[in-house]
């Protein structure tokens, strides 16, 4: 069965280790934080300048003053601070943050990542995704695997206008888990009851099998 | 101690004209400085090239200025919130230079750090990088951008005093603090506006030697984008 959204988030929540800083992007990687394990320690940034975010506030306690970057009212926990939008970034750039996860249209075999633009449609912005997918040095993505075309998202080279060259290092879909090596979308696990077959028919970039490959461990 | 004080909001945009660059403060609807973008739209100035990191929605924020076609041209990251900004964007009313938001608030910060240009890898390889000077440092690709060039920044700010000294509170210090004090003129909008003495020196963010005219907002809205909560 391949995993729906909310599984594809509890996966990439096994990535988050203790003494992480961690930035999430909006859609899937915003639900990451509902599963991240509360035996260790986690801080959440959001780019337009808080660390420490919380979960939403009651109703009623909503501040005007204190959102994330989905523009979305939020809480603070102890321990967080607010900073200004190029402090914001200087931490990014300089690799504070320890792993980012954000969605793609189009991810290729060597790592670049296509999520902002689609010629001819309405073009909203790259917020912060090209500063983000430039300078962290953990990048994972969190998508679909194939479009509502059913064609597959994982490619030998992006046709989307590029994001970012070479920074994807690891990608959670609902078939699987890949690595991004210097030969190819390397399949680490697969969905429980997916075969590696379904997996490959869904990929148009350089898969690479070897051995065994293990199914998910999502809970 | 030098007074930054003004009157109100209309001596505050005194000399704000049309085809002038004006930078404006705020994330989506936090932190904007409504009071002063009231006053933009009073006086029918046109021909705006705004640096903004979004542009406000249809009937709030810089979304106001765009109704009234007052908006020629918009520096932004983000702009997906505005149902009219489309309609002009696509119909090539309206000129839209897309910058990733940390090239953004780093042009701003340059500008108020007197640095004219800087390095970046952010988007390296892409069409941002397009006409610009790319350099090598430390095994990695950079881009060239250049400091902000702007007649007036508008900035929002919780708490100030009269010699322009100013305290954010929460995320809206954003980009209101990267671009107070990064354009000739820097006008911040303030809730409370209290006397010198009053802000303890050690809290303040932003010195007012960065500030040349301050006054206290007469209302904010303070609308909410997203509102999301969870229930008790």
């Amino acid at each position: 069965m391949a995993l729906d959204k909310n599984q594809i988030a509890q996966r990439i929540a096994k990535e988050v280790k203790d003494g992480y800083y961690v930035n999430l992007g909006i859609g899937i990687p915003t639900l990451v934080a509902n599963y991240v394990r509360e035996d260790i320690s986690v801080e959440f940034q959001s780019e337009n300048g808080v660390l420490g975010m919380g979960p939403f506030p009651f109703e009623g306690e909503e501040d005007a003053d204190i959102i994330n970057a989905g523009k979305q009212t939020i809480t603070t926990l102890p321990g967080a601070s607010f900073f200004d939008s190029a402090f914001s970034f200087g931490m990014i750039r300089s690799q504070k943050v320890d792993l980012t996860i954000l969605g793609a249209m189009e991810v290729a075999e060597n790592g670049d990542i296509a999520n902002w633009k689609i010629p001819g449609k309405m073009v909203k912005g790259m917020g912060g995704a090209m500063d983000l997918v430039a300078s962290a040095e953990n990048i994972i993505v969190a998508m679909m695997h194939v479009n509502k075309a059913g064609e597959s998202k994982l490619l030998k080279r992006c046709s989307l206008p590029l994001t970012g060259v070479g920074c994807v290092k690891k990608i959670v879909t609902e078939l699987a888990v890949l690595e991004v090596t210097e030969k190819g979308f390397k399949l680490l696990e697969r969905a429980p009851g997916v075969s590696v077959e379904e997996i490959q028919r869904a990929t148009e970039g350089n898969l690479i099998i070897e051995g065994n490959i293990p199914e998910m461990n999502i809970g | 101690m030098i007074k930054r004080t003004v009157k109100n909001v209309s001596e505050a945009l005194q000399g704000i004209e049309s085809d002038m660059t004006i930078m404006l403060g705020g994330f989506g609807l936090c932190g904007i400085p409504e009071n002063s973008i009231a006053e933009l739209v009073n006086k029918k100035i046109t021909n705006l090239t705004c640096i903004s990191n979004n542009a406000g929605v249809d009937d709030f924020g810089l979304g106001l200025l765009l109704q009234n076609r007052q908006i020629k041209k918009m520096i932004s990251s983000y702009v997906g919130e505005n149902a009219e900004f489309e309609r002009q964007m696509l119909s090539g009313e309206l000129e839209v230079e897309l910058t990733p938001q940390g090239t953004l608030a780093e042009k701003c910060r340059a500008a108020q750090a007197g640095i004219p240009a800087f390095f970046t890898p952010a988007g390296y390889g892409t069409e941002v990088a397009e006409g610009k000077e790319t350099r090598e440092f430390n095994d990695k690709m950079h881009v060239m951008e250049l400091a902000f060039k702007a007649d007036f920044a508008i900035v929002k700010a919780w708490k100030g005093d009269e010699a322009g000294n100013l305290i954010f509170k929460g995320t809206a210090r954003n980009f209101n603090a990267v671009m107070a004090g990064a354009a000739k003129i820097t006008i911040a909008e303030v809730e409370e506006l209290v006397p010198a003495g009053m802000l303890d020196p050690n809290e303040i963010h932003i010195p007012g030697i960065m500030v040349n005219r301050i006054f206290q907002g007469e209302k904010f809205e303070k609308r909410i984008e997203q509102r999301t909560v969870r229930q008790k």
